[in-house]
This record gives C-alpha cells, sequence and structure tokens, in this order.
C-alpha cells in the first residue's frame, strides 16, 4: 500500500481538524466538540516534533483567533503553550501506554481552556459556564483514535 | 514514503523549542495588546473577513446541499398546503396594513403633524445566515452581506417575530451578527403593559434573556411583553424582543429575577432582515450621545430641519 508523504498527510490532517473544529453544528452537538485542532497540533508535536514545532501551534492558534473573530493571539497563545509542553515532553509521552498517554493529554487540554479562560476574562469577555469543560472529555476520549488515524506513533512503525 | 523523509522529524530540530515559545508568546502578547487597546488591527480584520468569507461558504454548503434537496423533492401536497398557509397569512397581514393606515392617519392628526407619516424604517436588506455559534459565551450569526451592501457596525438585525441582534466587525461580503442572547449584549426595553423600562441580557442560552436590574417591588408578570424603548442608539422604539417566562422574587434579594424569551424566529430559510432608518422619524433610535446631551453638536442635529441631518448611518438608493 503506497502511504501519503507524512507532510501531505499532516497538512491534510491538520486542516481537516481546523474544519472539524470551526464547522457549524446544533447546539447540543456543539457543547461535546473535542478541540480537533488542539489534538491534531499536540499529535504532531508528540509524534513529530521535529516537523511543526511551536509555530504550528502558533499558527493553527491564530488561525482560530481569525476565523472565530476573537481577540487575536488568543488561541495562539494558548495552542502554541500546549504545544511546546508536548514537544519537551514528546519522548516520555510517546513511550508511555495509551492509557497513560491520555492523562497527559488531559491535562494539555484543561491547560488550553485555561489560558483561553485567562485571557477571556482579561479581554473582558464572558467567560461561560461549566459546559466549557466538556470539550476536555470528549478530547481526552478521542485522543486513542486520534492517534492512530493520524499516524500512529512514527518511530516505531520506522523501525 | 521512505523512512529518511520522517526520522528527520522525529526529534527536534534547530532553535530551542524554549526559545521558540518565549519568542511566539512575545508575538502572541503584543498581537492581544494591540487588537484590544489599540484597535490598529481593524483593518487586518477586514482583510481576514474576506479570507474567511470563501472557508464559511464552503463550511455551510453541506447545510445548504442539504436545505436545498429537501426543496427539490418537497412533496406537490405539502408545497400546496404551505402556499394555502401563506396566502391565509397574507390576507391577514393585508387587513392589518388597512387598519395601520388608519391608526398613522389619526396618530398624525392626534399628534398634528402636517407632512404625511413617513415609515421608521427607511429600507431593508434580506441577509442569508451562513455561520453561527451558539455556546455559553457567544452566540453569533455570521450573514452574507457586509460593506459591499453598505451594512453598518451597530445595524438593528431582525427576524420573523422581533429583533435578533445588532451587527459587529462588518467585513466585506460579511458580518457578524451578535445576537440578544449572547452574554455580552445588553437591549434597552420597556415593558409593553407598564412601560416601565430596563435592560434585557443576553444568557448565553438559546431564546432566553434576562432582566437583572429591576427592583423587587416592580409590576411585571409572566406573559408581559418586551419592546424596544428607542434607547442606545440602534433600534427604534416598539419593536417587539421577548415574553417573559418567569418572575422570581426573593425576599432576600434586592432585585426580581426575571426571565424572557426572545420573540425573533429565524424559520428555515435561514434569513434575516438587515434594517435601516429614518433619522428624522420620531420613533428613530436614539443615539446614547444625544440622549444624555453631552455633546453639543448632537444636540444641534436634534433641531436642524431633515434636510440638514447629517447622519451618515443610512445609506440611499440600492433597495433591495
Amino acid at each position: 500500500m503506497k502511504r501519503w508523504s507524512l507532510r501531505r498527510r499532516a497538512i491534510v490532517g491538520l486542516l481537516a481538524s481546523f474544519v472539524l473544529q470551526v464547522i457549524p453544528l446544533p447546539a447540543v452537538l456543539d457543547w461535546f466538540r473535542p478541540s480537533f485542532a488542539v489534538i491534531a497540533v499536540l499529535y504532531w508535536s508528540i509524534a513529530a516534533p521535529g516537523w511543526g514545532g511551536v509555530g504550528l501551534g502558533f499558527l493553527m492558534g491564530l488561525a482560530l483567533d481569525a476565523y472565530l473573530g476573537v481577540v487575536l493571539g488568543q488561541h495562539a497563545l494558548a495552542t502554541a503553550l500546549v504545544a511546546y509542553i508536548a514537544i519537551r515532553q514528546h519522548l516520555i509521552i510517546r513511550n508511555k501506554s495509551m492509557f497513560e498517554q491520555t492523562f497527559y493529554i488531559a491535562g494539555l487540554l484543561l491547560l488550553w481552556q485555561i489560558v483561553v479562560w485567562i485571557i477571556d476574562g482579561w479581554t473582558g469577555h464572558a467567560l461561560g459556564s461549566w459546559t466549557r469543560l466538556l470539550p476536555i472529555v470528549t478530547g481526552t476520549l478521542l485522543w486513542p483514535f486520534a492517534w492512530e488515524w493520524l499516524g500512529g506513533d512514527l518511530s516505531r512503525s520506522r523501525r | 514514503m521512505n523512512s529518511s523523509d520522517a526520522s528527520r522529524y522525529l526529534s527536534t530540530r534547530g532553535a530551542p523549542a524554549g526559545l521558540r515559545f518565549v519568542i511566539y508568546a512575545v508575538i502572541a502578547l503584543a498581537l492581544m495588546y494591540l487588537d484590544q487597546r489599540g484597535r490598529w488591527l481593524e483593518s487586518i480584520r477586514y482583510g481576514l473577513q474576506a479570507v474567511a468569507y470563501p472557508i464559511e461558504i464552503a463550511l455551510n454548503s453541506p447545510a445548504a446541499a442539504w436545505q436545498w434537496s429537501k426543496e427539490v423533492f418537497e412533496d406537490r401536497a405539502a408545497l400546496q398546503a404551505e402556499n394555502r398557509e401563506l396566502r391565509q397569512r397574507i390576507r391577514e397581514l393585508e387587513q392589518l396594513a388597512l387598519r395601520r393606515q388608519s391608526l398613522e392617519r389619526e396618530n398624525a392628526a392626534l399628534r398634528a403633524i402636517a407632512t404625511p407619516a413617513v415609515d421608521v424604517v427607511e429600507k431593508y436588506l434580506p441577509a442569508q445566515i451562513i455561520g453561527s455559534e451558539f455556546n455559553s459565551q457567544q452566540q453569533r450569526l455570521t450573514v452574507d452581506r457586509g460593506a459591499v451592501n453598505d451594512v453598518f457596525d451597530r445595524q438593528a438585525v431582525v427576524a420573523a417575530g422581533g429583533v435578533l441582534g445588532q451587527t459587529m466587525r462588518v467585513g466585506p461580503w460579511s458580518s457578524e451578527v451578535i445576537l440578544l442572547t449572547d452574554p455580552e449584549h445588553a437591549l434597552p426595553v420597556q415593558i409593553l403593559r407598564t412601560g416601565v423600562r430596563t435592560l434585557a441580557v443576553g444568557t448565553g442560552r438559546r431564546d432566553q434573556l434576562s432582566l437583572p436590574f429591576l427592583p423587587l417591588q416592580t409590576d411585571i408578570r409572566q406573559g408581559d411583553r418586551l419592546i424596544t424603548s428607542g434607547l442606545g442608539g440602534v433600534f427604534p422604539a416598539g419593536y417587539p424582543v421577548a415574553v417573559v417566562t418567569d418572575v422570581k422574587r426573593d425576599g432576600g434579594l434586592p432585585l426580581a429575577q426575571v426571565q424572557a424569551r426572545t420573540l425573533a424566529r429565524v424559520d428555515r430559510d435561514r434569513i434575516v432582515s438587515l434594517l435601516w432608518f429614518t433619522p428624522t422619524h420620531p420613533a428613530a433610535p436614539i443615539s446614547p450621545a444625544q440622549n444624555m446631551g453631552g455633546d453639543p453638536a448632537a444636540k444641534a442635529i436634534d433641531v436642524a430641519p431633515p434636510s440638514a441631518t447629517p447622519r451618515g448611518a443610512a445609506p440611499r438608493g440600492a433597495t433591495p
């Protein structure tokens, strides 16, 4: 089976995750929508930290800021931060069992949401309700599947 | 895929990630500061909205295609029934319009206005919803009309039944509409039955408004209608807004807790209307500056003859 090159797979996956992140959904589904874009950035930060790096998180976040019409730099800062942490810890996270990995991911998704939330507060926007925490739960549950779909552990399959 | 292609990326390269993160964080903070304080990024935002427009259209296309196919394959009997319903509705509205004319004449006579009554709505423009966001922080729509259609910032948006929201951030071909139910939106309203004025604040829940500034002894009850009061400078007086659904009076709190349900309904056509007002009409919205009397120039506008009113907000021509 001919496989796509890493770069092409990464770009298609990231674009798809952005579309899933912003495509209009009914209100109830919207509450549970995981942060697809962040999950894709986390995958590439852990599986191939040399490809996109912190800049990938920054650009993805900036695209979200621009599209959602929030203050520019909000999601960019949050996504760059979690990408940075994921890159720093990529060897540790990559070599954990999937069960343990999901704890790291839950923590990073929570951190992302907290940064976005704090900036909402600073810039005088509505803080929302506890439903903001639902995407962390669904995102964590999605992680094992996203890990496989996006390519799994590249360092292992390559050997 | 050859392995050398991938293995290049499997570990970090180049500058340390920490340094890169610090650089990006500084850029992000600078952007936030400029965007929030300086408003220097307005033109960049305008450009970004132009870029986002085709993406919004593309993302909306599955929903639009589904709607279209539903319309194409609709049952003949269902269409006929709908047609009958619409005819009935038109007859009712015609009756109301006839009555309105006589009321207008009577009103003019009572107020001793010699000039024929003009409509407060000078022009309206239907706009299609191409995007929406409903969550606890934001209740927003994106519509397919923008600066090229003379849409301006803080323009009134209505839908069938009542007031829907107002425009914010107008792009070249699309604009964002903040709904009444957005937690960052507050609308000056009046209780139709008693004339009491207050603010209706969005809750972040669909169709739900709250009236948080009413004292305990205010005469308000379930079923009361709320209309716009004409203050605030966006909506004219007298537009239907909401119906009071719940009034709680807790002796321990100084204010009554009042909930209301908005009346605006976006039907399956997903069409809303943008309104332009005749600035000289008595029911036209009063801007806060005029209302406070703080700006002498704004006061002068009030007494100036109609032809001299320099309100730039109501562009002419190009009727819908």
